[in-house]
């Protein structure tokens, strides 16, 4: 299981900074929730943690070894991403997408293996997609598609989850149901980082926070330690309240 | 309908268009002169009528149209757009420019097509140099240097014509424009052909390699795919097919952009069923309209004049289909 490191990560695109001196490390079994403002350098960062994008300084090191000494499909077998669903889905059924989720273990020119398949069917029917797996992806709707997106990353079966907002466009049943499936994958012994906009969620499930504002990280550490209202507040210029009730945290805006 | 009934219904189909092909024409020849041909008999005219003026036409409508379709299809996976065709990087403004190029200077038959598709590939890299100057990854500043290319090689075409022979050269560079199978011979098949066959089997071969670049740029990467490299290949085999077929047959429209859509109304997007429905539905296609532009009157009609009527009809069923699945 990989550790991931981050040394004085930093990436300036035009001109403009975007992200300055980030030094992070993750390990294994860890659920790291992003949080910061629209603009905030999160999806920048996952995209260079995923090789998609060369740092402009610093460097993002696997288990000690240079993100981009990898290859593309060496990377494909550690990191899996769910992209932010935001582009119109392709016209292949839920199955063709999913399935894509195997192409690092058996390449472009083969045939799918039954193994592949069996791994394909398991994941559909542990996200409740089974019913869905022969619609085209156009004809459903954002979170069942966001979804579908998850389920080609477990598919990928790689010891590293890599989700840009993940619980957009989910109803409320789903994205708790998501985060408890993460929760699940970081416990035993996956490192799932993703970002995330709902502070009451991230309490609960993740076990890392990290804060980023302006492209520097805040702060970071364990939810009961970063995330309270008074810190939210200025972090997000809104004020906030929170409520602890049993083990769990709920913030509000200030009325 | 399952995709085997679609892949054996187009293959039937093309087969009774061949035999009407054979056929029909200025000296027509009946069912059982044909059947007589089959066997090894018949008379020595219908033999020289078949063996050298309809069967070279033929394949090369056969071929031609499966080659158009099959990289249309993969250029619209490529660029992640059912509404692109194989011109799309400029080749057939190159290929005509070159075309017009070697009548200006008196070239023959191959010579023209030779010219032509260096013209095609001229343009091309030309599109691609300005993509390249443009600086960015990703499909669309391929695209815009494609527009790019194309606009500058339609305005050295219309140089071309401007400097040529009114009485002489510019009715032939017009004449070869509008596109023709009429001088398709066995000795142009037996070179053309294999090579746009083996084109047409490596984009097959290939064909996870289109549904997955149909994904997003950081999608695909994050599957492992060298994306740019591979779309580089799928675009300089795809644009060789475009570029062969001008060298043979001129310019011939609309095949290349409505036959794919068409395949994937039928079967779906998944490419490895995709190209060679796609294929057998353009050599149906392309066969039907140069049966036609033969036959209908008394002189040829180009055949890129024909594919142009029919498309212009096939193009409105197609943005019917799409405005049904909601995607227009």
């Amino acid at each position: 299981m990989p550790h991931l490191r981050l040394e004085k990560l930093g990436f300036t695109r035009q001109g403009r900074v975007i992200l300055r001196d980030l030094s992070l490390s993750f390990a294994p079994g860890q659920l790291v929730c992003l949080m910061g403002a629209n603009g905030a350098g999160k999806t920048t960062l996952l995209r260079l943690i995923l090789g998609l994008l060369r740092a402009s300084d610093g460097e993002i090191m696997l288990d000690g070894r240079a993100v981009h000494d990898f290859g593309r499909r060496d990377l494909a077998r550690i990191l899996a991403y769910v992209p932010q669903n935001r582009e119109t889905p392709p016209p292949y059924s839920v199955d063709q997408i999913v399935a894509m989720g195997r192409l690092p273990y058996k390449g472009l020119m083969r045939e799918s293996r039954p193994e592949d398949q069996g791994i394909v069917t398991r994941i559909l029917t542990r996200l409740g997609l089974n019913a869905l797996r022969d619609r085209p992806c156009t004809s459903l709707s954002g979170g069942e598609y966001q979804r579908v997106l998850l389920a080609r990353a477990l598919v990928q079966e790689t010891p590293v989850l890599v989700l840009d907002e993940p619980l957009s466009g989910l109803d409320f049943g789903h994205q708790i149901r998501l985060m408890a499936l993460l929760g699940a994958l970081g416990k035993a012994g996956r490192l799932v980082l993703m970002t995330a906009h709902q502070p009451d969620l991230v309490y609960r499930y993740a076990t890392h926070v990290v804060l980023l504002e302006h492209g520097r990280v805040l702060a970071q550490g364990t939810p009961d330690v970063i995330l309270d209202a008074g810190r939210l507040s200025a972090f997000y210029e809104t004020p906030l309240t929170h409520h602890d009730i049993a083990d769990d945290r709920f913030f509000a805006g200030e009325t | 309908m399952s995709y085997r009934f679609y892949l054996l219904a187009a293959l039937i189909g093309l087969g009774i268009l061949c035999c009407a092909s054979l056929m029909i024409g200025r000296y027509p020849v009946s069912f059982s002169a044909l059947l007589q041909f089959c066997i090894g008999k018949g008379d020595a005219s219908t033999h020289l009528v078949l063996i050298q003026a309809r069967m070279p036409r033929i394949i090369g409508a056969i071929v031609i149209g499966a080659a158009l379709s099959v990289s249309g299809g993969a250029f619209q996976a490529v660029f992640r757009n059912p509404l692109v065709s194989p011109d799309l990087l400029g080749v057939l403004s190159g290929a005509a420019f070159g075309a017009a190029g070697a009548i200006l200077l008196h070239a023959t038959g191959p010579f023209i097509g030779l010219a032509s598709f260096c013209g095609g590939c001229c343009a091309v890299a030309c599109g691609f140099a300005i993509a390249r100057l443009v600086g960015q990854a990703g499909v669309l500043p391929l695209l815009l240097g494609g527009l790019i290319s194309s606009a500058l090689f339609t305005a050295l075409l219309s140089l071309l014509k401007y400097v040529a022979d009114p009485y002489d050269q510019l009715p032939a560079i017009i004449y070869w424009l509008l596109g023709s199978l009429a001088r398709t011979s066995w000795t142009e098949l037996a070179v053309v052909v294999p090579v746009l066959c083996l084109g047409m089997a490596l984009l097959w071969i290939g064909a996870q390699v289109l549904d997955t670049l149909s994904l997003s740029d950081d999608e695909a990467r994050s599957l492992g795919l060298p994306v740019g490299v591979l779309r580089m290949v799928v675009l300089v085999l795809a644009t060789s097919l475009g570029a062969l077929t001008v060298s043979m047959a001129g310019i011939i429209g609309w095949v290349g952009l409505i036959i794919p859509h068409m395949a994937r109304i039928m079967v779906g997007p998944s490419h490895r069923i995709l190209l060679p429905l796609a294929g057998l539905l353009g050599a149906s296609c392309l066969l039907l309209a140069d049966t036609a532009s033969r036959s209908l009157s008394a002189s040829e009609i180009p055949l890129g004049m024909m594919t142009e009527l029919f498309g212009a009809l096939g193009f409105i069923l197609v943005l019917r289909q799409l405005r049904r699945e909601g995607r227009l």
